[in-house]
């Protein structure tokens, strides 16, 4: 490993560390054991390929930038406060947001999926958090689907010549809700309903999760567009590095 | 103030209304987390009562489930230390572009 290598795996071991201090009882995580084992296997499968890109991606942007590596660390603490903030919403219970999208609009969907496993791997040992059995199913609706979507969602507003910050806005709170769709889905077909199959289920949790995130989805693609504001004004030279000003992500 | 700050300023403000205004809302409300209320609709779905097939690490050696106090605690340090590491690069980034700037004078 070169000196770069190693102080990027220290600064992701910090975060993932940190990453598991997330309190109990928050929604989104599908939760220890819920998952009959099948489902928890194929999921994990799933998930493997995209880590892998991730992985690469990320060596990559880092071989090539190699001072992008303090925005990825900002992208990686951003992740860490955004998920760590249960907000009030308003259907009288609590929730948190992902902050997947900063990642995914900055660094690409894949690079955000190695971000979000070490972040739900340490939960889940340490905190009692989502679980070590969910962990596939739960990687692949908050690091792999809601990044994809917010990145896909920002290069299509990008293409039609939406605003730049409208559209990172758009891409944030999709993203976010999008990971809940998925995790709602994923339930679903572990648990289809008896009367309606699948779709009826599905439907089922979404109502649960639903109206409680779409406030914060908007809350972070408040917050996300704030982070960019604040690194277009002053962290300029890196996110030219990134390519954020020449029309995404390489 | 800039038309930048003033944006940024808005978009703040309007985050932290959005968050606080439920409260004042739905006065008495519980606020819990909508984990319970999703093992609640499945076994709503499936007609009998999950059982769980595996156990939190965390509540296998802690014997039970953490403390409220120590959770809030670790919620605190894990916000901490986010902000930190924002905080901290963003005032490097800060201060170089001042710097960059007076060199160029």
């Amino acid at each position: 490993m070169t000196i770069k290598e190693k102080r990027f795996v220290a600064i992701i071991a910090v975060f993932a560390l940190c990453f598991g201090f997330t309190p109990i009882g928050n929604a989104m995580h599908i939760m220890e054991g819920y998952l009959p084992l099948n489902f928890c296997i194929t999921w994990g499968i799933i998930c493997i390929p995209f880590l892998i890109v991730g992985y690469l991606s990320i060596k990559k942007t880092l071989a090539v930038n190699p001072r992008t590596i303090t925005i990825l660390a900002m992208a990686g603490a951003y992740i860490f406060v955004i998920s760590s903030l249960k907000i009030p919403s308003v259907t009288g219970s609590c929730s948190h947001m992902t902050g997947t999208g900063l990642g995914a609009i900055l660094f690409g969907p894949a690079a955000v999926s190695i971000l979000g496993i070490i972040v739900l791997l340490f939960q889940a040992i340490l905190l009692a958090h989502g679980g070590l059995t969910s962990l596939g199913a739960n990687t692949f609706s908050m690091a792999i689907a809601g990044p994809f979507v917010a990145y896909g969602i920002y290069i299509l507003c990008k293409r039609i010549k939406i605003n730049k910050h409208v559209s990172i806005f758009l891409a944030a709170a999709i993203g976010d809700l999008f990971t809940y769709c998925v995790t709602s889905f994923q339930l679903a077909i572990a648990f289809p309903s008896e009367t309606g199959g699948i779709g009826a289920s599905a439907l089922k949790f979404l109502a649960v999760f639903a109206p409680t995130q779409v406030p914060l989805a908007i809350i972070e693609g408040i917050l996300t567009v704030v982070i960019i504001i604040g690194l277009e004004t002053y962290a300029k030279p890196e996110l030219t590095d990134l390519g954020f000003f020449a029309g995404g992500v390489k | 103030m800039s038309k930048t700050k003033k944006q940024v300023l808005i978009l703040l403000i309007v985050a932290v209304l959005i968050a606080v205004i439920p409260v004042f809302m739905l006065k008495g409300a519980e606020f819990g987390g909508s984990d319970d209320a999703g093992s609640v609709v499945v076994s709503d779905v499936t007609g009998t009562e999950y059982e769980a097939w595996a156990t939190p690490v965390a509540e296998i050696y802690l014997g039970g489930e953490i403390p409220g106090e120590l959770e809030s605690l670790l919620f605190c340090i894990q916000t901490g230390i986010g902000v930190g590491i924002i905080a901290f690069f963003m005032g490097k980034f800060v201060e170089r572009k001042k710097w960059t700037k007076e060199e160029k004078k």
